[in-house]
């Protein structure tokens, strides 16, 4: 939100956590985030490289990073025109 | 309590001063600064904030819960081990970066001009391996645009012969190359998947560097809408290297962070890194009050994030290649709580 949106810290972390649908504070709390990102499959950070074999990883979390938070991310544009994918890209204006 | 607790000069040595000499350095630090920039100096209370911060003997330093800041950084993925990409996952994973960036060892956007294809394959295979935004950084360098390095005369060698037309006229053609690598490379970069491209030390070679990084960011912006674009200064004060150049009606040279803010923000900047000098002869009580006092101005003025530069040698952090955590932690816990600054 900081980099592409050009947003302020306060406003950044308060767009994120209405998104994610959590509290601001969760946001800097690695136990919250962690269970957070499971469910929402924005990526973890794994304790080793395959202990989350069947999560999202890398550029599958960027897809549903866009979609959370309805932004869109160069990479995932991308990615779906070098694949093919049709469909709408993640993440709209912002 | 006036014990003599260790902290630290500018270079890095330790050194024992007590309370009370750190109050009269960090009164000393906030003075010289408010009158070089001609800011307002700190207030009572950040004074002594400040104080507490550096008469303590805690090993490390820390905002209080609910006031973390995002990490950015230029130059993260040092090939201290394995790839490049390696080192942008382990930044990412293991160093606690929030934004990432690809570079290479010739940090000049005039070099990565002839390796484009290359770097940005890089681009490419590092953004299918990290979540974190990752973008992609170099510096304008202005000077490498003149001789014998590049085409334009050098107007560091014509100033002394007292031909400052022909260094003024170098300097603005200089600005023409500089401005068609930046974009050149941007548009490569974008192409591969970057999220942002990152303008450090913004202004090394005065206010013609300065004039080409905003011009370089307009354009690519106007082209880009999306893209991120961090403007990183060089120092807190822009040398009038020209001395007649100007932004959109505003002289550049002898521009200190507020206005460097506003002209970044105009050019379509996401984000602004301040960068003040360090004096290596005096602790880093004294260098903080003084990069606090001189930030400062921006936090009023800013619309996009700002994220003063604390590494090594700027925003009160030792000159040192390896700067002590303790430091380090003093440092960025006095940039966020007196500026209260979007991150680092």
């Amino acid at each position: 939100m900081q980099m592409t949106r050009g947003m302020r810290l306060k406003q950044a972390k308060a767009y994120v956590a209405e998104k994610l649908g959590c509290a601001v504070a969760d946001l800097a709390d690695p136990i919250a985030m962690h269970d957070l990102r499971r469910d929402l499959g924005l990526g973890r950070i794994p304790v080793q490289e395959l202990t989350y074999p069947t999560h999202a990883g890398a550029m599958e979390a960027k897809f549903r990073i866009a979609e959370v938070l309805g932004v869109p991310i160069n990479s995932v544009a991308r990615f779906q025109e070098c694949a093919g994918l049709s469909g709408s890209r993640p993440g709209g204006a912002v | 309590m006036d014990r003599p607790v260790r902290t630290r000069l500018g270079d890095g040595s330790l050194v024992e001063m007590t309370p009370a000499e750190i109050r009269e350095d960090v009164l000393a630090g906030t003075e010289i600064g408010a009158r070089r920039a001609k800011a307002p100096p700190l207030t009572e209370a950040e004074v002594d904030h400040l104080v507490d911060i550096f008469a303590s003997e805690a090993k490390f330093s820390a905002v209080d819960m609910g006031d973390e800041v995002c990490l950015s950084f230029d130059g993260s993925g040092n090939l201290d081990v394995g790839s490049r990409v390696d080192e942008l996952y382990s930044y990412q994973s293991h160093r606690g970066a929030d934004m990432l960036e690809l570079f290479a060892i010739d940090y000049s956007y005039k070099a990565i001009k002839t390796m484009l294809s290359y770097e940005a394959a890089q681009m490419k295979t590092a953004q299918l391996n990290v979540i974190a935004p990752l973008q992609y950084g170099a510096m304008p360098d202005l000077g490498r645009y003149s001789m014998p390095d590049g085409p334009v005369p050098n107007w560091s060698e014509l100033m002394p012969l007292g031909k400052i037309a022909e260094a003024r006229d170098a300097q603005v053609e200089a600005i023409d190359h500089a401005v068609s690598d930046m974009v050149y490379v941007a548009e490569g970069m974008w192409e591969a998947g970057t999220d942002g491209m990152d303008f450090d030390t913004a202004g090394a070679a005065g206010d013609g560097d300065f004039l080409a990084t905003l011009t370089a960011i307009e354009k690519i912006k106007g082209r880009y809408p999306d893209i991120g674009i961090e403007l990183g200064m060089a120092s807190e004060y822009v040398l009038g290297m020209h001395g007649e150049l100007t932004y959109k009606g505003r002289r550049l040279a002898g521009m200190w962070p507020k206005e460097q803010l506003e002209v970044a923000q105009e050019a379509g900047a996401t984000m602004f890194g301040p960068a003040v000098n360090v004096n290596t002869t005096k602790s880093v009580a004294w260098n903080v009050a003084r990069a606090c006092t001189v930030i400062k101005p921006c936090m009023d003025v800013a619309e996009i994030p700002v994220h003063p530069n604390v590494g090594m040698g700027v925003g009160g952090v030792p000159m040192s290649p390896y700067p002590p955590a303790d430091a380090v932690s003093r440092v960025s816990r006095a940039m966020v709580d007196i500026l209260k600054c979007d991150g680092l």
